[in-house]
């Protein structure tokens, strides 16, 4: 089996790029996991359409990545009950910081051309592990802004492989699918790993004290002026 | 494109969307050709044009392949905006940038990693010979008008960008001097591909490839025997301009307006 994880922000298209992903590889069998914070209807849809199985996570309070993490080895297992040849695991896109992406998997950003030439820049981590950077709507674009897009992923991964789409056509997206074909394949599901490393500890602010100021606050800390990150406690 | 020189663009037929083949072999496109693409709402025009510009190899549901100088082309060709030899531009696009005409032109000079200074000039020049409403330099782009945008597309593509083929999908409406548009990309030897409905633009045009049901069904050569209708249709043209000039100026038009 391989497992193929989907990160980006949301509203890029990320569902749209599933859908082509499933409709061009007909011969796969596919299981699909959505992760999302309040609602997510995606997996009753993709179900309808592809007669798929799918599951959904919501978060809830909790990060929605922390969310998928938690969940993955479990969706691994289930996928393989299912007999699936791919789990797809579609993130909530919420979190520009961190990375969902594992070891032993194909890790996908879609990026939407419209959100603005400098928006690669805001959501570097997302990229810089992802292997493979999908640009949707690039049909809504200039060629010129399309050159910048590309030019600014590519300044801050210059692995990653992108590929740009008009995915409600689903326009070039063969060498996606070629990459997901010749992509890694689960050999040890216990041995799978976070790529990159998380943001750093629980702090206050996460565990639900409301106050403002550093002054009221323990773990990472930051003052406005001058020091760096610090740490408060004990 | 400096690496290599295109001088030939080949489509090979696919199929139908009922499965039968299409009614042509191959379609060879050369630099300076201008070429309309005509047909029905959902005959097939806009799939025709988006399977030259992502050069399809027999992937794509109309099953056609494209050729680049009689070969299949390399990945970089179709991966990499900045060495993709085609240009498309559609009624879609647009500048989302808030930047001023020269800012933008000068991030397009840059990223291709030119150092000249004048194509600003040059590009901004080509493109008001393409609307009537002059394009300043200090103007955000986000303030263009349609056809002022597509006109600074239009001569972006031929001169910034370089590519040897131009491909057009229904832009005709949008305020555009269409006939220079034509004219410029011929001058500039450049391929030119127009999805269409417009019949001046139509008949402007070398060759007409004729869609339909999702296939080519035909492609015409005049040869010069429509130019009867085409120079009748200059003549309309001129006289919808006319008018339309009128009308924006507040005139009432009182009697019928020859060109």
């Amino acid at each position: 089996m391989r497992l193929i994880i989907v990160a980006g922000p949301p509203s890029t298209g990320k569902t749209a790029v599933i859908r082509q992903i499933i409709r061009s590889m007909p011969e796969s069998r596919f299981a699909y996991l959505k992760i999302d914070v309040v609602v997510a209807t995606e997996d009753e849809e993709l179900a309808a359409e592809f007669n798929i199985p799918t599951k959904k996570v919501y978060s809830g309070d909790l990060c929605p990545d922390h969310a998928g993490i938690m969940v993955m080895d479990d969706a691994l297992t289930w996928a393989e009950e299912k007999n699936a040849d791919y789990l797809i695991v579609e993130s909530a896109g919420l979190c520009l910081r961190c990375t969902p992406y594992t070891t032993q998997a194909l890790g996908i950003v879609v990026l939407s051309a419209v959100s603005g030439i400098n928006s690669p820049v805001k959501m570097a981590p997302m990229i810089a592990l992802a292997d493979i950077a999908v640009v949707t709507r690039v049909d809504l674009v200039t060629q010129a802004e399309k050159e910048v897009f590309r030019e600014k992923i590519k300044g801050i991964s210059s692995e990653v492989e992108i590929v740009e789409t008009n995915a409600i056509q689903g326009t070039g997206l063969r060498f996606l699918i070629r990459a997901i074909t010749e992509g890694p394949e689960v050999t040890d599901s216990k041995s799978i790993t976070l790529k990159g490393i998380p943001p750093l500890g629980v702090c206050t602010v996460c565990i639900g004290k409301r106050s403002i100021g550093w002054q009221n606050h323990f773990g990472v800390i930051r003052k406005l002026d001058g020091a760096d990150y610090l740490f408060r406690g004990e | 494109m400096t690496e290599n020189i295109i001088h030939d663009i080949t489509i090979l037929s696919g199929k139908n969307r009922k499965g039968e083949p299409e009614g042509f072999d191959e379609i060879h496109i050369k630099p300076g050709d201008t070429i309309s693409i005509v047909g029905p709402t959902g005959s097939g025009k806009s799939a025709l044009i988006n399977d030259i510009e992502i050069f399809a190899s027999r992937d794509t549901v109309t099953g056609r392949q494209i050729l680049v100088n009689g070969k299949v082309p390399p990945e970089h060709f179709i991966r990499d905006p900045a060495k993709k030899p085609v240009a498309m531009i559609t009624q879609n696009t647009r500048c989302l940038c808030d930047l001023t005409v020269e800012e933008f032109l000068l991030m397009h000079i840059r990223s291709r990693g030119y150092h000249d200074q004048d194509l600003i000039d040059e590009t901004v020049l080509l493109a008001n010979q393409f609307t009537g409403e002059a394009i300043r330099r200090k103007v955000r782009m986000t303030q263009l008008s349609g056809g002022q945008t597509r006109s600074l597309m239009v001569a972006d593509a031929i001169l910034i960008s370089n590519t040897p083929i131009v491909l057009l999908d229904e832009v005709e409406n949008a305020g555009i001097f269409k006939d220079r548009v034509i004219e410029a990309l011929r001058r500039y030897h450049k391929a030119l591909l127009f999805v269409t409905h417009d019949p001046l633009v139509s008949l402007l045009s070398d060759r007409r490839i004729v869609m339909q049901d999702g296939a080519v069904v035909k492609v015409l050569t005049p040869n010069g025997s429509e130019q009867s209708a085409l120079k009748q249709m200059l003549e309309y043209d001129a006289a919808m301009a006319h008018i339309r000039e009128l009308i924006r100026a507040g005139e009432l038009i009182t009697k019928a307006v020859t060109a």
